[in-house]
């Protein structure tokens, strides 16, 4: 019986394996074809001349490993740094502001008591809800209204005021046993240091977890940089990728990686806070 | 303390929200001639609109449920993994990292005419076709959809699993219970706060696919992968603000209705439960 067990869970475990690695293809292949010469690439990828019954070669192992991709994207043209660049000048502020809004007003949703409270978290939750070609619009009347339709800050200002910060951190709020709270208003605490000093300290997995997928998220922006960045130049990096179908294909796989870089190195030290970070508690309530 | 949040919420949410709903009553944004409910009607006859409504939901409907279920089973293998499970969790969560372009490209020359999936198939003399523009296109999406976002869910899923007490099963376990029951009666009972959690994500994340597509297809992608946001994108580019303040509103309406059905059932559900 217990031979037939261990039989059944090699056999599941070497099926789950092979789910990882189709799992992992895309970024596998991204990965080692960032090591081929430009010319082998475009010679894989491009299908303008292909027949009925040829394909596409998408080659795991390159015929010959270079590194004129990452050179010819460091070193020979500022333009891809700077694009870099545009896109760390969008997501840190967006990330940081992000936190500093929705931390203490989830506080507020948890703890304090006022009127219409729950219609309002209502409303933070159907904006959380709408699609961004929904919130594009009100988006672009007010960066209007400001004349910001062409700066950083079209994007930056709605993104930090985005209601998913204030709702997953309720939801990690709303875990935290009340005797916390009341021993620390019988002590005499008032509201901002109960937030300091009590609550801050017990979301900040919670926090974490927020600034990743805020991270995650606007780290890959495409439609919004569309509609408000018309000049090329000041593009965030994100956008240049998703044009490198047409064009550029040479140096595309070593782009992708090098942009992907950072966002990976921060889930790999912080998916604890992903899996930790956000409490399971209802709704509402 | 809800002061900054709440101010910033009105005036990049609300009020301009709300000031939209003036170009969905006017014929249109120059002339500014008011015309009633005339929008919505012409929007309902629309078969862009419809069909990108239609396409929507039906994705929303195989997608979401389907994500919901793979990721809780991943979650449990996951998590049941005595070695290892951390590199396991980690290569789930990875496609979140991978810039939306790069995976873009890698899925259309996948499913393209001359991709790699038609390759292996044509070993088995199967023809070949452009998956993609396909009526099998909208199946790609719901897998790029799930290669994307299993990863979150999963990671929900466990720290969801994580607060059950062992307890439960042990005492369970005493009184002789079987192992379906304790999944229905423990596991899935005490899941149930996670579950809606995951649900209102996924369902934020669903509209975010568009991403991908748009990337794919362009502007006016084949007909079975037009979605509402390709319609309210192409009214926003075209300056048609009308149009786009009326489909705003319809999306809207739908959305309060589906979130206040979520809150009912929670409700319903999370009564039973004793902690």
């Amino acid at each position: 019986m217990k031979k037939i067990r261990s039989m059944k869970t090699k056999i599941l475990y070497v099926l789950f394996i092979v789910i990882v690695v189709v799992y992992m293809m895309p970024l596998i292949i991204t990965f080692t074809n960032s090591f081929m010469g430009s010319r082998e690439v475009e010679n894989n990828y491009t299908t303008g001349s292909l027949g009925i019954d040829e394909y596409i070669e998408m080659d795991v192992v390159p015929k010959k490993v270079t590194l004129s991709q990452y050179a010819s994207l460091l070193f020979d043209s500022p333009v891809y740094l700077h694009m870099f660049w545009n896109s760390v000048k969008i997501v840190v502020p967006i990330v940081l502001g992000q936190i500093l809004v929705s931390a203490p007003a989830a506080y507020a949703f948890t703890v304090l008591k006022f009127r219409g409270k729950d219609i309002l978290f209502f409303l933070y939750i159907i904006v959380m809800l709408l699609p961004l070609q929904v919130t594009l619009m009100p988006n672009y009347i007010v960066a209007d209204w400001m004349n910001i339709t062409d700066s950083y800050l079209a994007i930056i200002l709605p993104g930090i005021f985005n209601p998913l910060g204030v709702f997953l951190l309720r939801q990690f709020m709303k875990s935290m046993p009340d005797a916390y709270i009341e021993a620390a208003k019988m002590d005499g605490a008032g509201h901002g240091k109960i937030f300091l000093w009590v609550v801050l300290p017990m979301v900040k997995h919670g926090i974490a977890a927020v600034a990743m997928l805020t991270l995650l998220d606007y780290w890959n922006l495409v439609d919004q940089a569309v509609i408000f960045i018309q000049n090329s130049e000041v593009q965030p990096l994100s956008i240049f990728l998703a044009k490198i179908n047409s064009g550029e294909l040479g140096i595309a796989f070593a782009g992708s990686c090098f942009y992907a870089l950072p966002v990976l190195l921060v889930l790999l030290y912080g998916q604890e806070y992903l899996k930790n970070g956000i409490a399971v508690t209802g709704l509402k309530g | 303390m809800l002061l900054v949040s709440l101010s910033g919420f009105c005036f990049f949410y609300m009020i301009p929200f709300l000031v939209s709903s003036f170009y969905s009553f006017v014929d249109n944004p120059i002339h500014r001639e008011f015309c009633g409910v005339q929008n919505f009607r012409a929007l309902f006859q629309n078969p862009y609109f419809l069909r990108g409504l239609k396409n929507t939901a039906w994705f929303m409907l195989v997608s979401i449920p389907l994500n919901m279920v793979l990721s809780l089973c991943v979650a449990f293998v996951v998590k049941n993994m005595k070695v290892y499970s951390n590199y396991f969790s980690l290569i789930f969560l990875i496609p979140l990292a991978v810039p939306s372009a790069t995976s873009a490209f890698f899925w259309e020359n996948f499913f393209g005419l001359h991709g790699t999936l038609n390759r292996f198939l044509s070993v088995f003399h199967v023809e070949c076709i452009d998956w993609l523009e396909s009526s099998y296109g909208m199946m790609v999406m719901v897998i790029i959809f799930i290669w994307k976002n299993i990863g979150y869910n999963m990671a929900l899923f466990i720290s969801g699993l994580s607060s059950i007490p062992e307890e439960y099963y042990e005492c369970a376990d005493v009184e002789g219970a079987g192992r379906f029951w304790k999944f229905k009666n423990i596991t899935l009972a005490y899941l149930t706060p996670t579950t809606f959690l995951v649900l209102i994500m996924t369902f934020v994340n669903s509209f975010k696919v568009f991403k991908e597509i748009y990337i794919i297809t362009g502007e006016y992608p084949p007909d079975s992968l037009y979605v509402v946001q390709h319609y309210m994108n192409n009214m926003f580019l075209s300056l048609n603000y009308s149009k786009l303040a009326s489909a705003t509103y319809i999306l809207t309406i739908v959305i309060v209705l589906f979130v206040v059905c979520i809150f009912r059932a929670e409700r319903k559900y999370s009564e039973n439960l004793h902690y």
